[in-house]
């Protein structure tokens, strides 16, 4: 027989919950709030000047070639930011998961980028890539290899991508080591006994049992590509050249940071405040349930 | 993982909201403290808060408080937010580009002109720089801001590398026909990187458009009013920025990033020439390992009328109200002008400048540099004063500029430039996107400051 437990009265259930709710309310609802209101509103910096025009800054936002060029930015950067710092972190855990001499200090040396403040990770890949003072750069320039992120796009976006998927391994490599350890044995001494090769058994038997964790990562590293990479790329490209690697997220701190438009900022953090919802929605209703565990 | 994803979002939007909340300007016993919210880092920074701390000895009644506030852009937004949160400070210290909206920011800011005329204090503006004291007044000749740490645009070059090159080390090019028969040269000689340039948009378009006359924008490059439109693809800019693109091309000239990001490439002895601010003189001073020198600005000789003095760069400071309410006192208005009056004096600036490389404001301040012999000293270091000074008073195309939304408008200028040195437009294209997207803002700027 089941037994319900409930709380008398009202007054202490609000009291233990009064914690996680002043959280959320002062650090997510209110400024929320706040973005939503300045999104449509039209605005001077200084706030004496305050009009409302409705979803105006919305379809100034949607109908900007710039913004449409950093959503396309943002696309081939997430994808590329997620799709190589799983794919690096699951041949290290592969490997590191084995018995190997040392496999203690391997692991908590790709342990340590994660560690690494992302501005600082930013100086880092510049002190390699820079193509006059960058060890790597110069070597690039001085194969006849014309290096020059400052001025090419392509090398540009390749640079934030490696500098941000860098420090991204760590953090997946400690989620796929853990979810390799958690694979019973026995089914992979099965399978060997079968006489599944260890490639096959790695994508028949391996693969799909990390499913659940390689599905937690991609989310995990979709967001981070969209939101915690800003210091990279304001460290070592400010966006540029062109607007080659302006992101979302940049976009809408160009906007309201450096550029004081308040109305047309809030609009695009809207945006993008709806697009996390969406894909917390959708993980928590289908996917996940579809995900073998 | 959902809170983690309920984390994130918050952060999104809490980028656009507000910023944290300053602490209250404080009244109470004792002086009257007025806030000062400046964004120079260290070592600047420390020299700008021993000139304040000077200042709150000298006298018993007002104790100025610094706070560094992070870069310009930083202590701007702050200062935003803080005046929106009725808490700004009373004073804050704003970059040249930020003049435009600081200028059409209405009653947020207490004008220079007016707090003297309340408080009686005396400030003797006629003292100063032309081209200083222009760009911080209004079209009428009022004083805005009061002007504090100014520089402008130079050329340095590397006497070493010239000596490579077979130049006469002392004879830096004065003309861009000059340049570039230089650089040629210095590339025949193996140099890989003959010329560059540290803030794009402020040294190729702003400096180069008012030393050769020629009008960055109309209504007088801003200062007539809001409906201001740029005008930067005049014959003489198409030519300079085909120049740059050509000269890329064939390797005599190196983009070096945008803002100050080229800054480092001189220093380092990669680049031969480079035109920057003369700021950085302390820093070449420091880190350089060969000869250098120090010139003015290249020009056009065939244009008429050229070269006249340059523009500045650079910060001032700006008198806020605490909100959109008002809510100063004039005893805080008159411990502002006091503090103005302080570091308007000569001997304070001239110090500032022989320690930090910015030029002296005052006419008078540079006279006492010259009579301590910082001059002989420090060789070049007259160069920039003297190209401000050049051709006496300023026009109406060198006074400055004063256009809202200019930081936008810079990284415009900077992001065109970047796609013609990519090779993906012409230096006409380049410079009509610029007009076309910069008055997208401008107007977009005007629209949020109609009906004030």
């Amino acid at each position: 027989m089941r037994k319900k437990v409930i709380f008398r009265g009202v007054g202490l259930p609000i009291l233990l919950l009064a914690p996680q709710l002043a959280v959320t309310i002062i650090f997510f609802l209110w400024p929320a709030g706040a973005a939503i209101w300045q999104s449509v509103l039209q605005e001077d910096p200084w706030g004496l000047n305050s009009q409302f025009v409705g979803l105006r800054n919305f379809q100034e936002v949607l109908t900007d070639p710039d913004w449409r060029l950093a959503a396309w930015n943002t696309l081939i950067f997430s994808v590329a930011v997620a799709g190589s710092a799983m794919s690096v972190a699951l041949l290290l855990a592969v490997q590191a998961d084995k018995s190997i001499r040392g496999a203690n200090i391997y692991k908590t040396l790709l342990i340590w980028p994660y560690a690494v403040a992302p501005a600082v990770a930013a100086v880092l890949w510049l002190f390699l890539f820079h193509p006059s003072i960058g060890i790597i750069g110069r070597a690039l320039n001085a194969a006849g290899i014309l290096w020059d992120y400052k001025l090419n796009g392509t090398q540009a976006m390749l640079l934030v991508i490696i500098a941000a998927a860098w420090k991204q391994v760590s953090y997946n490599f400690i989620f796929f080591l853990a979810g390799l350890q958690s694979i019973p044995k026995s089914v992979l001494e099965a399978a060997a006994i079968d006489g599944a090769r260890p490639m096959r058994r790695f994508w028949t038997v391996v693969f799909p049992l990390l499913s659940p964790t390689t599905f937690f990562l991609l989310v995990v590293n979709l967001v981070y590509a969209f939101f915690d990479t800003f210091g990279i790329i304001h460290a070592l490209t400010g966006g540029g050249p062109g607007k080659a690697t302006e992101t979302l997220i940049y976009k809408v701190y160009v906007e309201g940071v450096q550029n004081t438009n308040l109305g047309s900022s809030a609009a695009q953090s809207v945006i993008l405040m709806i697009f996390v919802i969406a894909v917390t929605a959708v993980q928590f209703r289908f996917i996940e349930r579809k995900v073998h565990y | 993982m959902k809170r983690r994803l309920l984390t994130t979002s918050a952060l999104a939007a809490a980028l656009t909201s507000r910023l944290p909340r300053p602490a209250a300007a404080q009244g109470g016993s004792g002086p009257l403290e007025i806030q000062f919210w400046h964004g120079l880092p260290k070592p600047l920074g420390t020299q700008l808060e021993e000139i304040v701390a000077a200042f709150n000895e000298s006298q018993p009644r007002y104790r100025v408080v610094p706070n560094f506030r992070g870069s310009y852009s930083e202590a701007m937004v702050a200062a935003i937010a803080a005046f929106r949160a009725n808490a700004a400070p009373h004073v804050v210290q704003m970059y040249e580009v930020g003049t435009g909206t600081m200028m059409a920011a209405g009653r947020a800011v207490k004008p220079v002109h007016e707090l003297l005329a309340e408080s009686g204090v005396q400030i003797d503006f006629s003292d100063y720089l032309p081209p200083v004291r222009g760009y911080y007044q209004a079209a009428d000749g009022r004083q805005m801001s009061m002007p504090f740490n100014s520089s402008t645009a130079v050329l340095f070059w590397n006497k070493d590398h010239f000596r490579k090159a077979g130049l006469d080390p002392e004879k830096p090019p004065t003309t861009w026909q000059e340049v570039e028969a230089t650089a040629r040269k210095l590339k025949a000689a193996g140099i890989p990187n003959p010329m560059s340039t540290a803030w794009p948009a402020w040294v190729q378009v702003e400096q180069m458009s008012a030393i050769h006359d020629v009008p960055l924008a109309t209504l007088g490059n801003g200062f007539g009013g809001l409906g201001a439109e740029l005008r930067v693809n005049n014959p003489l800019m198409v030519r300079h920025m085909d120049n740059l693109i050509a000269w890329q091309r064939e390797g005599l000239f190196k983009y070096g990033g945008r803002d100050n990001a080229g800054d480092a490439l001189f220093p380092n002895g990669d680049c031969s020439m480079i035109t920057a601010s003369s700021g950085i003189r302390a820093r070449i001073t420091r880190e350089a390992r060969f000869q250098w020198g120090t010139s003015m600005l290249p020009y056009y000789s065939d244009v008429p009328g050229a070269p006249r003095n340059s523009i500045i760069g650079g910060a001032s400071f700006w008198a806020l109200n605490r909100g959109p309410q008002g809510g100063r006192t004039p005893e805080e208005w008159k411990a502002v002008a006091e503090f103005y009056r302080y570091i308007s004096q000569p001997e304070v600036d001239a110090k500032w400048h022989m320690e930090t490389g910015y030029v002296p404001v005052r006419r008078s301040s540079y006279a006492i540099a010259k009579q301590k012999g910082y001059y002989e000293k420090n060789p070049g270091a007259e160069v920039p004063i003297e190209q401000l000074l050049r051709g006496g008073e300023t026009t109406e195309n060198t006074r400055g500029i004063r256009l809202g939304g200019y930081v936008e408008i810079r990284n415009i200028m900077q992001e065109e430039m970047e796609k013609a040195f990519q090779g993906q437009q012409n230096g006409k294209q380049a410079l009509d996107a610029m007009v076309q997207r910069a008055n997208q803002v401008l107007r977009n700027f005007e629209r949020q400051h109609r009906g004030r």
